[in-house]
């Protein structure tokens, strides 16, 4: 009895010994498995993303609270957003996603120039979202619409008189519900703008993805980082995808 | 038959014990060798050196406030001066000791030796988080050079936001900085805990201190985000002038302190959850017992962590928060006291018919028994509706926390560094000298905030540096303690780096304790076990202990 049990220890401790000799480069040592390496990396990534989502969070409960408080507020100001470009730039973000996603696809079945060009697609989609965003903040410098010292809420007060009607093109607010598009504004840039920050240091890993992917790192089986990446990137579209319809389409709907 | 065959418990004769030729110590050379390191355990020992100097520059700010409030007139600093004092010995002690001192010291060094795996799940993670700490800690030493910040731990809006002209920017970067450290470090363990668990490690065989680990992880993961992201708002308030919390703008101040508090209160359960696994070992060990009601004191952990996040408005009963939300959260807050009071009593319970033994960690263990039960109850005082509106913003807060927080938390961390200093350094400190020590800090720690209990029941308001003179003979006892208790926490300073080279060596299991991390060589080795321990048993396994040399005993 003690004998069999000896002898399946010995031979499984070769069975052992065997896999760690066949192991990959990226094994690291502290890991039993290259699964369990793995799975740790998919499992911290997503609680990474959770953390992500309260960070988020707190922008989301500012913005459901004041959007309840000062609803007509938040509609003119929302009115003011360039709506095309914020759905071009929902087109351009969900198409980085699908790249992205194909890019996750060329790791897997080893494709190394595939693999590149689906990163460096993912790459331009990116900045050409960032591109389209710095239009539309030069647009609110242009009209004051940026919180702080130069704010105006003239326009809110007294919107412009529409040529064709000969009425205003908006509803006027009192001036101390006009002042309120100054908290839909402050949200507008604090949101959009952690989202581009995510957006940077995104494009900023898709280049050090990019360099390594060209040299041949994610050719032999080993996709965890482009995995990973992967879902960072997906984490930061879904984030747009409800930041377009909260911020840009408030009063947009086709019901009216 | 196998059950007892494979067990890897072991007790070596401690008076033969050498120090091993290799470990984690000595198994590298030179400083990169320590600044590049993956190694769990040298991680841990940066840790403990960075937060020990935080913590002593904290402690010189409680100094100076202590000194300052000795007489009744403001004679020592100018009023912004001890705004600075109190502010910047807030943000340190939370922030760059508090937050990180049992989980990245203790629990880093400890939790994958108690599961039985050779290092975290991301060792480079953990290398960045302690680099994050530096960065934060950078800052905050750069806030206080150029001139400091006085708006308090808590950042309140519109002070902080409109009307200080003080690094409110640069402590703010501080916090976030070191925020992200002690996410990475959450982060770490809870994959750790679900994904590196040794063969037959189950979730019910683990210690309870990696028990209360996950819970404080879960906190440090979900809240620490929120705390960042207001960081952001406030900061963006105070350069670019947005208006999320700004009332002349249509913001509401009291949305910063929602936020705020979302973080800030879990947070004291990621100060105070450690210190209750370091407990739980400590009691164990020195009673020679199994911890009473093994699963109760497990999930009362995650119990606190969950109840945790419900009832972060009982800071802002003074706020002008609705009289219903206040009610709702009064009751939440007394739901707390619940899993605490489940785990003084399982304690207790340990206690009971134990073959107790007063070393070191287990005097401390007892401090903290006694100061976190007082600091606990007075908490339900203040939750207590009528009570909190009496006695906030005075010195019964001050005195509340400091039981949780120094009482607690740091009896706690000094126990747990006494209990593992052997396995962390392989040699044993001069026991009078500790014994010394920890009756010295619990007598100067009951001297300095015990009387500040009276005076805020008195009415003496907190963050004031003068007081009517009839406040005045409390003040000194408590200036009195704080001298007290700066000894006490000076004197460990002193014998354990004495310790480092002049101690008698210890030997892998100096408490004769049956954790996993007692069955290795003290210091371990960088791999910490030679090959995958299978695990049979639980962590508190003390029947087999005693079984054990009943038949040493018989044999010989």
């Amino acid at each position: 009895m003690d004998n069999a049990v000896v002898a399946t220890h010995t031979h499984e401790a070769a069975v052992h010994e065997e896999h760690h000799h066949v192991s990959l480069p990226q094994h690291r040592h502290h890991f039993e498995t290259e699964e369990q390496q793995r799975e740790a990396g998919t499992f911290g990534m997503w609680l990474f993303l959770l953390t992500e989502i309260m960070f988020f969070g707190g922008l989301f409960f500012a913005y459901l609270l004041y959007r309840n408080w000062y609803y007509d507020a938040f509609v003119a100001a929302s009115n003011q957003l360039n709506v095309k470009l914020g759905a071009i730039n929902t087109v351009i973000l969900i198409g980085s996603g699908f790249f992205m996603a194909l890019g996750v696809w060329a790791a897997e079945v080893r494709k190394k120039s595939l693999l590149v060009l689906f990163l460096v697609l993912t790459t331009v989609l990116g900045f050409a979202f960032l591109g389209i965003k710095y239009v539309e903040y030069s647009e609110k410098f242009e009209k004051h619409h940026v919180p702080g010292a130069h704010f105006d809420i003239s326009e809110f007060v007294n919107p412009p008189i529409d040529a064709k009607t000969g009425q205003p093109s908006e509803k006027p607010l009192a001036p101390d519900m006009a002042q309120k598009t100054q908290v839909f504004f402050s949200l507008y840039f604090a949101m959009t703008g952690m989202h581009a920050v995510h957006m940077i240091i995104g494009i900023v890993l898709l280049f050090w993805l990019t360099a390594r992917a060209y040299s041949g790192d994610f050719s032999s089986g080993y996709v965890a980082p482009i995995e990973n990446f992967g879902l960072y990137w997906h984490f930061v579209d879904i984030v747009w995808l409800f930041l377009f319809p909260l911020l840009y389409l408030i009063n947009r709907h086709p019901l009216k | 038959m196998s059950a007892t065959s494979s067990t890897i418990l072991n007790l070596p004769d401690q008076r033969t014990a050498t120090m091993p030729k290799r470990n984690y110590l000595n198994n590298e050379h030179g400083l990169l060798s320590w600044l590049l390191t993956g190694d769990h355990k040298r991680i841990a020992i940066l840790y403990l050196i960075s937060i020990t100097f935080f913590f002593f520059i904290g402690g010189a700010f409680a100094g100076l406030i202590r000194l300052e409030l000795l007489t009744p007139q403001p004679d020592l600093m100018a009023s912004d001066t001890y705004n600075k004092m109190f502010s910047m010995h807030g943000i340190v002690m939370i922030f760059l000791f508090l937050v990180p001192s049992v989980p990245a010291t203790l629990g880093n060094f400890l939790i994958p030796i108690m599961l039985g795996t050779r290092d975290l799940a991301f060792p480079k993670i953990n290398l960045l988080s302690w680099y994050l700490y530096l960065a934060g800690g950078t800052f905050t030493l750069a806030a206080l050079i150029f001139g400091g910040v006085d708006t308090g731990w808590t950042f309140t809006t519109p002070l902080s936001t409109h009307y200080l002209n003080t690094n409110v920017i640069t402590a703010a970067t501080a916090i976030f900085i070191a925020g992200f450290s002690s996410i990475f470090t959450g982060l770490n363990f809870i994959v750790t805990i679900h994904r590196m668990r040794a063969p037959g490690m189950t979730w019910f065989r683990m210690p309870l201190f990696v028990w209360a680990h996950y819970a404080a992880s879960v906190l440090m993961v979900l809240g620490t985000p929120v705390l960042a992201i207001t960081i952001v708002l406030v900061a963006l308030e105070r350069t670019v002038g947005i208006g999320v919390f700004d009332p002349t703008k249509g913001g509401d101040p009291l949305l910063f302190q929602h936020l705020f508090w979302f973080y800030s209160h879990p947070a004291v359960y990621i100060m105070i959850l450690p210190g209750m696994g370091v407990i739980s070992e400590i009691v164990s060990t020195f009673s020679r017992k199994r911890v009473f009601g093994y699963t109760a004191v497990a999930f009362s952990s995650v119990a606190i962590a969950l109840f945790g996040f419900f009832v972060w408005a009982h800071h802002m009963f003074i706020m002008g928060v609705s009289n219903y939300s206040a009610l709702v959260f009064s009751l939440l807050t007394m739901l707390v006291a619940v899993p605490s009071a489940i785990k003084i009593f399982n304690w207790a319970f340990t206690l009971q018919k134990g073959s107790i033994t007063f070393e070191t960690p287990m005097l401390y263990a007892f401090a903290f028994f006694g100061l976190f039960t007082i600091g606990g109850m007075t908490g339900v005082f203040l939750g207590a509706l009528g009570m909190d509106i009496h006695l906030t913003e005075t010195y019964f807060i001050v005195a509340h926390f400091h039981y949780v927080m120094v009482g607690g938390m740091l009896m706690a961390f000094l126990g747990g560094i006494h209990f593992w200093w052997p396995k962390m350094t392989g040699r044993m400190y001069p026991e009078s000298f500790s014994k010394l020590s920890a009756v010295t800090s619990f007598i100067g720690f009951n001297l300095t905030f015990m009387p500040q209990f009276i005076l805020g029941y008195l009415g003496m308001p907190r963050r004031y540096h003068a007081y009517p003179a009839e406040y005045q003979v409390l003040n000194v006892l408590s200036t009195a303690g704080a001298t007290v208790l700066g000894v006490g926490f000076l004197l460990p300073l002193l014998y354990l780096t004495w310790s480092l080279r002049y101690g008698a060596i210890a030997g892998n299991n100096p408490w004769q304790a049956t954790g996993l991390e007692w069955q290795i060589q003290s210091p371990p080795l960088t791999e910490n076990f030679i090959e995958t321990p299978i695990v049979d048993h639980e962590a508190y396994d003390y029947e087999w202990l005693a079984h054990k040399t009943e038949q040493e005993v018989t044999v010989g």
